[in-house]
C-alpha cells in the first residue's frame, strides 16, 4: 500500500467519515466580520526560539479579544469539535527563519487537542514535504497518535479542475477530501511580485499551478482563488505569524529586511487581515525609507479586488483593527 | 469571457472530449498520472543550468528565454514552473526528463510540406509559458515536473529510440518546447549527427536570441498563431501577439521552413476582419507560400462554454486567405475534408491527397508539380 492509499484508507476508517458531517458554520461563535486583532509581546522571543507559554497567552488573549469574550477555551471548543479533521495551513517556503514557526503551530495544536480534536485528526500541510522539513516540521503521514504532517506531494490533488474567474486549478486533496476545517497560518511578509503574501495568497499552496497566477501582481488571481467555496468555507480561523516580519525582498527570508515584530494577527476575515498586514508593511517601508509598494510596481490590488467581490472588508477605515500589547 | 465558476471538469470528460475531437493526441503514453505518491517534489534535480538568463543582485535571476522575462527569487520558479532559481543560479528542471513520447505521423503536427508520409518521434516535458484556455493537453502543459512521472531520456537515448522507430524526425511538441529549449537544442544537435531532422511545434512566444540559437539545429518550425489580436492573446492565452509575429519574421529571415496553425475559436477569433488582416500580414511579411492551417476547436479545459467550430467558418477562413493571395491554406481537424489536400497554386491540380493524418497519394516530384512544373516549397526529402 502506498502513502496515498494509506492516507485515504486510514482517514475513511479512522475518522469514521467524520469529515462528511462537518459542523455548519452557523454553529460557530460569531465575530465582528471585519475585526483584526494584533497582539504583541516583547518577551516572546528567547534566543533563537519563541516561548510557548507566551505564545499560548498571546493566542488565547488575542482570540478572546477577537470574539469579545473572557473565555477563549470556549471559543476553541465552539470552533472545533472532536468530529473535525483540522488542516493547519502553514507557509514554509522560506526555511526555518521565514516560515510559519513551529512553536506557534505546536501551541495551536495543543489548543485544538484541549478542545477535543484528536492528534490524528490534525494535519499540518503545505505544498511539499521538502518545504515542511526545511521549515523544521517532521513529516508524519502514518502515525495517528500524533499530528500528521505532509505536503501535497503525498496527499495528491483532486481529479477535478476547479474553475473560478481567472483561475483553473487542481486542488490538494488535503482541502477537498481530508479536512473539515482549516486554520490558516500565513507569515507577514513582502512579496517581490504580488506585493504582500498573507492569508489569501497562502492558498496558492493548495493548488497545482501557482506559478501561473503571479502576473499583474496577482490580481485578480489571488481573489479568484480565495473565492472558491471549497477553500473559503473551511477556513475557521486565521493566525498570521508576525513574530518575525519582512518588509522587502520576500518571499525568501532576507534578514536584512526583517524585523522582530513579536506579534500575531488574528481574524476570520482574510481580506481584512490582509489589508491590515499590507498597511503594516507599508508603514515599515516608509520608516525604512523604501518606496511604497505602488511605487515599487507591486501594489497588492488583489486585496481590494477581494473586497469588491464581497469576500471580506478591504476598506481600512471600516476594519476594526484592535491592537493589544502584553 | 465566461468560465464556469466552481464547476469541475473531470479528467474522464477531458479524455472523452479529446477522443471525440479525433485528435488522437492522448493515446499511448501521453497522459501521465498527476501527483503520484512517490513523486518527490523539492528533490527535482538541479543538474542542468539554464542557458538564457541573467543573474541579478540578492540571488535573483531574470529569465531571458521568453518575453515574460520572469524575475525569479531564490528557491522560486518562473511562470512556466519548470525553471528554478537555486541559490542564484537558474536551472531547467526538465532537461532529459520528458513526461511522454510517441511516434506520430508528421501530418499530425501538422507539417504538410515537410517529409510527407513520414513519422516523427515526438517528445514533451511538462510545462508551458502561456495558459491557453482551450489547451487540449493542460494535464501535462499546466503542471510542474514533480506532479508527473518523468522519464530518463537524455538526447542520445532519444536519438537512439528515434532511429529504432524508423522516424525521420524528432518533434518537440504536445506541451511548449520553448520551456525545454536546452533539451531541444541538445537533442536536435545529437539528431543532426545521425541525419535525423528536428521540428519544433511551438507557440513562438520566445525571445530572439534563443530562437536564433535553436534555429541553428532545427529543420522546421510550426507556429501556433492563436489569433491576430492582442486582446485575445491577453485574455485567452496569457501571452502577447507581437513577440509571436516577431518570431515568424525572424524565422523567415533565417530561411527556416515554417508552417502556421490558427485554431479558430467561435466568437473569439473568427471574424472575417481578423482572417483578412491575418492573411494580409502573412502575405506581406512572410510571403504567399507559408502554409496556413485553420483548425477546428473543440471545447475543453477552461473553454467549455463554446461549441466546436462550424465547418463553414473554417471554409470561410480558407476562402478569405486564398483570396488574399496565400497559396497553401488548409483545414484541420475535419478528417476527409478537401481542405486537407495540397493543390498546385498554378494549375490547380491535386498534388497530395490526405485523409486525417495519413497521406493517400503524393504526386510531387523533386519538389515540383508533375503537371505544370510549378515549384512547391517545402522539405520533401
Amino acid at each position: 500500500m502506498d502513502r496515498r492509499e494509506f492516507i485515504k484508507k486510514s482517514f475513511l476508517i479512522g475518522a469514521g467519515f467524520s469529515f462528511l458531517s462537518s459542523m455548519p458554520f452557523s454553529a460557530h461563535p460569531s465575530v465582528p466580520r471585519s475585526r483584526v486583532v494584533q497582539i504583541s509581546h516583547s518577551n516572546v522571543q528567547k534566543g533563537r526560539h519563541f516561548r510557548q507559554d507566551v505564545l499560548t497567552e498571546m493566542l488565547n488573549q488575542g482570540l478572546a479579544k477577537l470574539y469579545s469574550t473572557e473565555h477563549p477555551d470556549q471559543v476553541w471548543k465552539q470552533l472545533f469539535s472532536s468530529r473535525d479533521v483540522v488542516g493547519i495551513k502553514v507557509n514554509c517556503l522560506s526555511g526555518k527563519h521565514g516560515s510559519s514557526h513551529r512553536e506557534l503551530v505546536d501551541v495551536i495544536i495543543e489548543q485544538l487537542q484541549r478542545a477535543g480534536v484528536s492528534p490524528g485528526n490534525i494535519i499540518i500541510w503545505d505544498r511539499l514535504n521538502a518545504d515542511l522539513e526545511n521549515a523544521g516540521f517532521q513529516i508524519n503521514w502514518k502515525d495517528r497518535s500524533k499530528p500528521l504532517c505532509f505536503g501535497n506531494d503525498v496527499a495528491g490533488y483532486d481529479d477535478r479542475l476547479y474553475l473560478n474567474g481567472s483561475v483553473g486549478s487542481l486542488i490538494t486533496r488535503t482541502v477537498t477530501h481530508l479536512t473539515t476545517a482549516i486554520i490558516n497560518i500565513p507569515v507577514l511578509k513582502d512579496h517581490g511580485i504580488v506585493g504582500v503574501t498573507l492569508s489569501m495568497k497562502n492558498f496558492f499552496g493548495a493548488i497545482h499551478n501557482p506559478n501561473k497566477y503571479h502576473l499583474n501582481a496577482g490580481n485578480p488571481y489571488v481573489a479568484d482563488l480565495y473565492q472558491m467555496e471549497i477553500i473559503r468555507s473551511k477556513v475557521r480561523l486565521i493566525v498570521c505569524d508576525a513574530l518575525v516580519a519582512q518588509y522587502e525582498g520576500g518571499p525568501p527570508f532576507k534578514p536584512q529586511w526583517s524585523w522582530p515584530m513579536n506579534s500575531l494577527l488574528l481574524a476570520v476575515d482574510g481580506v481584512a487581515l490582509d489589508r491590515v498586514g499590507w498597511e503594516i508593511i507599508e508603514r515599515k517601508r516608509r520608516e525604512k525609507q523604501f518606496p511604497s509598494l505602488k511605487k515599487a510596481g507591486r501594489e497588492p490590488v488583489y486585496i481590494l479586488t477581494a473586497g469588491e467581490k464581497g469576500l471580506g472588508e478591504s476598506d481600512l477605515n471600516k476594519i476594526d483593527w484592535q491592537t493589544l500589547a502584553l | 469571457m465566461k468560465t464556469l465558476p466552481g464547476q469541475p471538469v473531470k479528467r474522464r470528460d477531458f479524455l472523452t472530449l479529446c477522443s471525440a475531437a479525433g485528435s488522437g493526441l492522448l493515446m499511448g503514453r501521453l497522459v501521465p498520472g498527476i501527483s503520484l505518491p512517490d513523486a518527490r517534489a523539492g528533490e527535482v534535480p538541479h543538474t542542468h543550468e539554464a542557458r538564457w538568463y541573467e543573474k541579478l543582485p540578492h540571488k535573483k535571476v531574470r529569465c531571458k528565454l521568453c518575453p515574460k522575462e520572469c524575475t525569479v527569487d531564490d528557491r522560486e520558479r518562473g511562470y512556466c514552473g519548470v525553471r528554478e532559481n537555486w541559490g542564484g543560479t537558474y536551472y531547467t528542471l526538465v532537461h532529459s526528463r520528458p513526461c511522454t513520447y510517441h511516434v506520430d505521423p508528421i501530418e499530425k503536427k501538422p507539417l504538410f510540406h515537410f517529409l510527407p508520409g513520414t513519422t516523427a518521434f515526438s517528445i514533451a516535458t511538462v510545462g508551458c509559458n502561456v495558459d491557453c484556455k482551450f489547451c487540449q493537453n493542460w494535464q501535462i502543459s499546466q503542471i510542474r515536473p514533480e506532479q508527473a512521472t518523468n522519464l530518463d531520456m537524455p538526447p542520445e537515448k532519444v536519438v537512439r529510440m528515434t532511429r529504432k522507430s524508423g522516424a525521420r524526425s524528432i518533434a518537440y511538441t504536445y506541451t511548449e518546447p520553448v520551456i525545454f529549449s536546452e533539451y531541444v537544442y541538445d537533442t536536435a544537435q545529437e539528431g543532426n549527427r545521425w541525419k535525423i531532422k528536428s521540428v519544433m511545434i511551438t507557440n513562438g512566444y520566445i525571445q530572439e536570441q534563443p530562437m536564433r540559437d535553436l534555429a541553428e539545429v532545427l529543420s522546421a518550425v510550426k507556429i501556433d498563431l492563436k489569433a491576430f489580436s492582442e486582446k485575445y492573446y491577453r485574455e485567452v492565452v496569457d501571452g502577447e501577439l507581437k513577440p509571436v509575429l516577431d518570431t515568424l519574421v525572424l524565422l523567415r529571415k533565417l530561411n527556416m521552413w515554417t508552417e502556421i496553425v490558427y485554431l479558430v475559436v467561435p466568437t473569439l477569433n473568427d471574424s472575417d476582419k481578423e482572417f483578412t488582416e491575418l492573411a494580409k500580414w502573412i502575405r506581406t511579411n512572410l510571403g504567399p507560400d507559408v502554409p496556413v492551417h485553420f483548425s477546428r476547436f473543440y471545447p475543453q479545459y477552461k473553454l467549455q462554454n463554446l461549441p466546436p467550430t462550424p465547418q463553414k467558418t473554417l471554409e470561410r477562413a480558407r476562402e478569405i486567405a486564398r483570396a488574399e493571395g496565400l497559396h497553401y491554406v488548409y483545414i484541420g481537424n475535419i478528417p476527409g475534408h478537401e481542405g486537407e489536400n495540397t493543390y498546385c497554386p498554378k494549375c490547380g491540380k491535386r498534388l497530395i491527397h490526405r485523409v486525417g493524418f495519413f497521406v493517400e497519394e503524393n504526386r510531387i516530384e523533386h519538389g515540383k508539380c508533375p503537371y505544370c512544373g510549378q515549384e512547391i516549397p517545402g522539405i520533401w526529402k
